[in-house]
C-alpha cells in the first residue's frame, strides 16, 4: 500500500521532521481512507436518523450498529457482491447497516424498513429495523433469534464449496453473547471437518455485551477466537474500532478463505454507542468512538479537510432526512396482504380457502 | 412389490439423476449405513453429517437459500424438538422476506409407535408439524405414496417435512412404483446393500424409474362407503383400511380417506364425504390434546353442522409424556384396531 501525505524533504530532514512532527503514515491508499470515511460517516448518519425515527415514533423499535463501522464498513467494501454461489452470500445479524451502506444500500431502504412501509424491500413491513435481506446481494433475512446465522452460513458455504471455479465466500457475523448458542459451535464443527472444510468467514464483533449482561461474568476463554483454535480453524483479533487495522486484516483473511476454501474466525473488539436497542433507551453512551478516532487521524493526517468533513456530516444529515420525508409519504402494507407469501409463488396458504 | 423404505430410495435417487438433487445427508445417512431403515443406501448424494440436528436443519436451510434442493434426515423425530426455532425459521423465510427468499428443502424423519421404539423412538410429529406455518406437511401410506409425495415434495419451491410412518417401513404396497422391476428379489438384489465386508464394494443397480408426483394437498378414497368418514394418514390409514373392510363383513359401510397431506389439506375431500355420510371419525396418534384433528373436526362442526348425524370424533394418541417400552403399555397409549373399530360401531349406531 501507498504511504500516504509523507512530506517531500530532504532524507536527514525528513527523517527528523518524522520523528517530531509527521503523523504516523496510513497504510491504505488516501483515495479508500477518504471513502472509508464517508462511508462510515453516512453509516452513522442513518443510525442516529434511526434512533430520531424511534423517538419521533415514527417506528416501534431500534436496533443497530453505530459504534461498529470500522469493521463493518472494511467488510462490506471487501465483499464480494452479486447474485449466487459464485458470490459472497452474507448472514447478518441485526448491526448490518455498516456493511450494507458499504455495499451501496441507498439509505431510504433501511428508513423504509425501520418505518414499516410496504415500500421495504426487504420485508414489506413485517420485521424489525436492521433485518435486513437483499437476494441480489446473497444478503440473506436477518432473524431476530441469536446465532441461527452462523448455521444457514454453513449451507452456503457448503453450496460454493462444490461450486466450481467459485471464490465466493460465506460471511457470517455476530455478537459476542451469542457465541453461547450451539449454533456457533455447529459452526465450528461443520466448517473444519476434514476433507469437507467449508470457505466461511465467522466474524464475531465484541462488544463486551450481551443487553445488560457483561462480557467478564459469561466467558471464562481468554479470547471468543480460542474456541476456534480447537478446530484448527485460523484466527484473528482485530481492533474493531480501528478502519484500517480490520480493512487489512479483513482483506488478508478474506483472500485466504478464497484462495484455500478454508474457514476463518476473526474476533473484532468493537464500541456500543447507543446501548443494545431501544428497549435499553438509544441513548448515547461515552464509550471509544471509532468514527470520531478516525476523522481526527485523517484531518491530523491531511488525509481530510475540516470543511469537507463537515460537509460529510452535512450532506448525509439532508439525505437521511429526506428519506424519512419521502418514506413518510409511502404507503402501509395492508392487512389483507398478510397471506402473501406464506408459501412461494402466490400459492394460498390459507385453510379457510383449502 | 418395495418396500416403503426402498420406494424413498428409489424416489432419491430419480430426483439426483433427473432433478438435479446434490445433496442427501443426515446422521448415518451416507455410506456404509444408507440410513439406519436403509432408505438413502446407494445413492451417490447422501452423505454423514455429524450428530447435530439444529445443524442438519440449518445446514438444509442454507443450500435452499442459495436456490438448490436438498432432503435433510433427522434420524427420529424425537429428536427434531431441539430444531423447533430453526423449523419456525425455514417457514417464515419466504413469508419474513416478503418473497425474496423460497427454500425448496425437504426433511425427512420417521415417526409414530408400532416397532416398540420405547420413550424416544416412537414419538408423532403430525400435529406439531401442523403449527409450522410456511412448511408443507405429507405423511404417505405405502411404498407407492412414499415415492410420489416424496418427488412432489423435492419438486416444492416450499419446505416440506415427509413424516415416514416408520412401523411402515419395511412394508411392502400392493402396487408398482412406475419402472420398479415386478420381481421382489431382482429388486432386492439391485438396490439392496449387502451385509458384511463387502457393502464398500457394493453399487446399486437402478431399475429405470420414470416419475411419479403425487400433488401435495389432495387426498385420496382408500374405501368407498356411505355411514361413515374416516380420515387418517400413515400407518393408521391401514389400519382404518382394515377395519372398514371388517365392518364391511357386519354389513356396514365405512368410507375411508387417505389424507396424504397434512397441510395443506384437502377439505373439498373431506366435506364431499361427510356431506354423504354425515358423520366423521379422525385418526392419527399424535397426542390428543390440541391435535391437528380437532382443528378438522373443529371446520366440520363450524362448516356443516346442520348436516351432522352425529358429533365429529378424534381418535388419537393419549395424552401422555411418552410411550411406555412394554406392548400393554404401547397399545393402551395409540389407537389400535379395536379402538377404531369401536370408535367406528359407536359412530355408526349413534342415532340424532
Amino acid at each position: 500500500m501507498a504511504l500516504q501525505n509523507v512530506p517531500v524533504k530532504s532524507k536527514k530532514s525528513a527523517a527528523k521532521a518524522a520523528k517530531k512532527k509527521t503523523p504516523k503514515a496510513l497504510p491504505l491508499p488516501k483515495e479508500l481512507l477518504i471513502r472509508m470515511h464517508s462511508l462510515m460517516v453516512k453509516a452513522r448518519v442513518l443510525e442516529e436518523r434511526l434512533i430520531k425515527i424511534y423517538k419521533n415514533g415514527d417506528a416501534y423499535f431500534w436496533i443497530g450498529s453505530p459504534g461498529e463501522e470500522a469493521f463493518g464498513v472494511p467488510l462490506g467494501l471487501l465483499a464480494d457482491k452479486g447474485q449466487g454461489p459464485q458470490h459472497d452470500y452474507l448472514h447478518l445479524h441485526y448491526r448490518g447497516t455498516p456493511t450494507l451502506t458499504a455495499m451501496g444500500m441507498p439509505m431510504i431502504d433501511s428508513i423504509r424498513l425501520i418505518m414499516n412501509k410496504a415500500t421495504d424491500t426487504s420485508t414489506g413491513g413485517r420485521n424489525f429495523c436492521n433485518h435486513y435481506c437483499f437476494p441480489q446481494w446473497n444478503v440473506v433475512p436477518v432473524s431476530s433469534p441469536i446465532e441461527v446465522q452462523y448455521g444457514t452460513a454453513m449451507g452456503t458455504a457448503h453450496v460454493q464449496r462444490r461450486t466450481k471455479g467459485s471464490r465466493g465466500i460465506s460471511i457470517v457475523t455476530g455478537g459476542d453473547a451469542g457465541t453461547a448458542e450451539g449454533d456457533f459451535a455447529s459452526a465450528m464443527i461443520w466448517a473444519s471437518r476434514p476433507g469437507r472444510e467449508l470457505p466461511m468467514l465467522m466474524t464475531v464483533q465484541n462488544n463486551q455485551w450481551g443487553i445488560s449482561t457483561d462480557y467478564k461474568s459469561q466467558h471464562g476463554e481468554t479470547n471468543i477466537v480460542d474456541r476456534a483454535k480447537a478446530f484448527h480453524i485460523r484466527t484473528q483479533i482485530v481492533n474493531g474500532n480501528d478502519p484500517i487495522e480490520s480493512y487489512l486484516i479483513l482483506s488478508q483473511e478474506m483472500e485466504y478463505i478464497r484462495k484455500t476454501r478454508k474457514p476463518v474466525m476473526i474476533e473484532a473488539r468493537v464500541s456500543r454507542l447507543y446501548g443494545h436497542s431501544s428497549a435499553t433507551g438509544a441513548n448515547l453512551i461515552p464509550e471509544e468512538d471509532c468514527l470520531l478516532d478516525f476523522e481526527k487521524l485523517l484531518l491530523k493526517n491531511g488525509v481530510l479537510e475540516e470543511k469537507t468533513a463537515k460537509k460529510v456530516w452535512t450532506d448525509y444529515a439532508d439525505e437521511a432526512r429526506e428519506a424519512q420525508d419521502q418514506a413518510r409519504t409511502e404507503a402501509a402494507p395492508q392487512g389483507d396482504t398478510v397471506w402473501e407469501n406464506v408459501y412461494a409463488n402466490g400459492e394460498n396458504a390459507d385453510w379457510r380457502k383449502f | 412389490m418395495a418396500s416403503m423404505a426402498q420406494a424413498i430410495r428409489m424416489a432419491l435417487h430419480f430426483a439426483e439423476e433427473n432433478m438435479g438433487l446434490k445433496d442427501v445427508f443426515g446422521q448415518d445417512v451416507g455410506a456404509p449405513l444408507g440410513g439406519v431403515f436403509t432408505a438413502t443406501q446407494g445413492l451417490k448424494t447422501a452423505w454423514n453429517t455429524p450428530l447435530d440436528e439444529r445443524g442438519i436443519i440449518s445446514m438444509a436451510t442454507g443450500i435452499a437459500m442459495t436456490g438448490e434442493r436438498c432432503v435433510a434426515e433427522i434420524q427420529f423425530a424425537d429428536y427434531i424438538f431441539n430444531t423447533m426455532d430453526l423449523l419456525k425459521i425455514a417457514g417464515n423465510t419466504n413469508w419474513v422476506s416478503n418473497g425474496n427468499y423460497t427454500l425448496p428443502m425437504v426433511v425427512m424423519t420417521p415417526v409414530g409407535a408400532g416397532i416398540r421404539g420405547s420413550v424416544y423412538h416412537s414419538h408423532s410429529f403430525d400435529a406439531w408439524a401442523s403449527r409450522l406455518p410456511g412448511w408443507k406437511v405429507v405423511m404417505p401410506s405405502n411404498a407407492r405414496e412414499a415415492y410420489g409425495l416424496l418427488l412432489a415434495a423435492i419438486d416444492d419451491p416450499n419446505p416440506v417435512l415427509f413424516l415416514k410412518p416408520k412401523a411402515l417401513m419395511r412394508v411392502r404396497g400392493d402396487e408398482l412404483i412406475p419402472g420398479e422391476p415386478a420381481d421382489q428379489k431382482e429388486l432386492k438384489n439391485r438396490i439392496d446393500a449387502p451385509l458384511g465386508d463387502t457393502r464398500h464394494k457394493w453399487r446399486p443397480q437402478w431399475p429405470a424409474l420414470e416419475e411419479l408426483k403425487i400433488k401435495i394437498g389432495e387426498a385420496r378414497v382408500t374405501r368407498e362407503g356411505d355411514q361413515l368418514t374416516v380420515v387418517s394418514y400413515g400407518r393408521h390409514l391401514l389400519m382404518c383400511n382394515k377395519v372398514a373392510d371388517d365392518l364391511k363383513a357386519d354389513g356396514h359401510s365405512v368410507e375411508i380417506i387417505d389424507l396424504r397431506s397434512i397441510y395443506p389439506y384437502d377439505w373439498q375431500a373431506i366435506k364431499k364425504s361427510v356431506s354423504k355420510t354425515r358423520k366423521v371419525l379422525f385418526v392419527n396418534e399424535d397426542t390428543e390434546v390440541t391435535n391437528f384433528a380437532e382443528h378438522l373436526a373443529y371446520r366440520v362442526t363450524q362448516e356443516m353442522f346442520y348436516q351432522l348425524d352425529a358429533a365429529p370424533r378424534v381418535l388419537a394418541g393419549k395424552n401422555l409424556p411418552g410411550i411406555g417400552l412394554h406392548p400393554n403399555l404401547e397399545e393402551n397409549s395409540v389407537p389400535q384396531n379395536h379402538d377404531i373399530e369401536n370408535a367406528c360401531r359407536e359412530l355408526i349406531a349413534e342415532m340424532p
